[in-house]
């Protein structure tokens, strides 16, 4: 793998930066591999790397229907955040954030992670005591967090409209510091060079129309380019998980929604953090371009088309708008939908399933992007050792049958 | 934004009048001290969640306030019919699972 470095970008640029390396290959399906992972997103490739640099596993293939980071990966709001309210999911995406602060290093591609600050705004009395409650769960757990009121907030944030005067005034916040946003292309990009290094295969354009199995146990994956066979498959499918589980044979607790985001024009910076807000529902930051990033709620039906309605846009802005007065007259840009699988708890499914070698790690609904080094990490060990990583563990789908959920609906000011 | 047949208003309103609640037809437990977890689970968690054709339950929240099903599809997010809470749909997936009478 060719190092990038400052040297090599002036070195480049005497051949007018065009005998660059390509970052992967483009291979040919092997007959067999050792593990195949089904999914060529952010949280499939993290997989894939894992696999490979922690674990030894390189005879992997990540099979992709269209292109590497293609999915919601290319098309989430970047938000990254551990301040969960329970141990089991605080502790897991924590385990992400760790990995986040190193990661740029560690895959030799920047991922211009930003630690800029995550502020969850509180509107109300039962707002204020959530922030509370889940600000102290957090630093029991060895989080950063804190409770700000409105003069910090107005510090911090000075072009909110913070005053009593709108229709849901904002109370205080709880703060995470060491939150941000990431650049999400170059988060697939670089789990995709990473792993391709290691001997990984990344091989794109090629949809998995079915899981052959013999009795209960998993021997490959068909395609679009002929079967493939694998005692281990991984599926990361993120939105289309329920149709990978129903080739597999079973259901699962998880449905599929459009989630919409959509960018302004690109300004001068004006906003230096990450602002959200659950009670007037949306969150907004400005990108590295310029461009204000803005999303909130999944549309209420079912949906796989990457689309949602205009109405749910619509009340994205007006919260926005009822935030920042003066983002009023800005001009949006371009909007688009992505597919997301939500849980009934909000927490993802990492697991083991009925079928033997077959794991799914899904349902991480609206907010996955945050986890995607943590999530790749844990099922990486998972699908190495054939049973979960002690952090993944809870995250099992029998938790549907027992009723020990993990309820992040609303404690961790999960948007939904 | 979708036009819905309101099959109680017998118009078409606009979707922001309602409210998806998510699929159709599924029945309670008929002894639910006797159901195992594994079937109150399935009942309270698990679905079908296809890719294709959808039967589904919609809310007329800002019309009529009454609930009713719809065979929608969630690519194309057509809706094909709207029918009556205790109707069974007309339109159903080809082939075999997707019966509407749900499990």
């Amino acid at each position: 793998m060719q190092h990038y470095s400052g040297f090599g970008l002036v070195k480049h640029a005497l051949t007018y930066h065009e005998n660059w390396q390509r970052a992967w290959r483009n291979p040919t399906p092997k007959k067999k591999y050792d593990v195949i992972v089904v999914g060529g997103g952010g949280h499939g490739l993290a997989t894939a790397y894992y696999l490979a640099k922690e674990h030894g596993i390189t005879n992997v293939a990540v099979v992709e229907k269209g292109w590497l980071g293609g999915g919601n990966t290319a098309r989430n709001t970047t938000i990254v955040r551990s301040n969960y309210l329970w141990d089991e999911a605080a502790w897991l995406y924590e385990h992400a954030m760790k990995l986040w602060e190193g990661l740029s290093q560690d895959l030799n591609y920047n991922v211009m992670y930003s630690q800029r600050g995550v502020m969850n705004l509180g509107h109300t009395l039962q707002d204020m005591r959530d922030i509370h409650r889940r600000v102290n769960a957090n630093r029991l757990n060895g989080i950063d967090g804190e409770v700000l009121d409105i003069k910090q907030i107005q510090e911090i944030v000075p072009i909110m409209d913070c005053s009593k005067h709108t229709r849901y005034p904002i109370m205080g916040a709880s703060w995470q510091p060491r939150g941000g946003v990431a650049r999400h292309d170059a988060v697939a990009w670089g789990f995709a060079r990473g792993a391709d290094a290691l001997g990984v295969d990344m091989l794109q354009q090629t949809e998995v129309t079915g899981i052959r199995k013999s009795g209960n146990k998993v021997l490959g994956v068909e395609t679009t380019r002929g079967f493939i066979a694998a005692d281990t498959v991984g599926v990361v499918t993120a939105g289309n998980s329920g149709v990978l589980a129903k080739m597999a044979g079973f259901q699962l607790p998880i449905e599929s929604h459009p989630l919409q985001a959509l960018v302004s024009e690109p300004m001068k910076p004006i906003l230096d953090t990450v602002v959200m807000s659950n009670k007037v529902h949306g969150y907004v930051s400005q990108s590295d371009k310029g461009d204000l990033v803005i999303g909130a709620g999944i549309d209420g039906y079912n949906g796989y088309g990457q689309r949602g309605s205009y109405s749910t846009i619509e009340h994205t802005l007006q919260a926005i708008v009822e935030l920042f007065p003066m983002f009023s007259r800005v001009r949006m840009n371009r909007q688009w939908g992505g597919i997301v699988d939500t849980c009934p708890d909000a927490c993802p499914i990492i697991s083991a399933t009925p079928v033997g070698g077959l794991f799914f790690n899904c349902g991480w609904g609206t907010g996955g992007f945050k986890a995607t080094p943590g999530s790749g990490n844990v099922f990486a060990a998972t699908l190495a050792a054939g049973k979960p990583h002690p952090l993944a563990a809870p995250f099992s789908i029998d938790r549907f049958i027992s009723g020990k959920l993990i309820d992040e609906h609303g404690a961790a000011g999960v948007a939904h | 934004m979708l036009h819905i047949y309101c099959p109680h208003c017998a118009e078409y309103r606009e979707e922001e009048e309602f409210r998806p609640k998510g699929e159709a037809h599924i029945a309670r437990p008929v002894a639910p001290e006797a159901a195992s977890d594994e079937e109150w689970g399935t009942y309270l968690f698990f679905r079908k969640n296809p890719r294709g054709l959808h039967h589904e339950l919609w809310y007329h929240a800002a019309g009529c306030r009454k609930f009713f099903n719809a065979t929608r599809d969630t690519v194309s997010y057509q809706i094909l019919e709207t029918y009556k809470v205790g109707q069974k749909p007309s339109v159903v997936a080809g082939q075999s699972s997707n019966k509407g009478a749900a499990k």
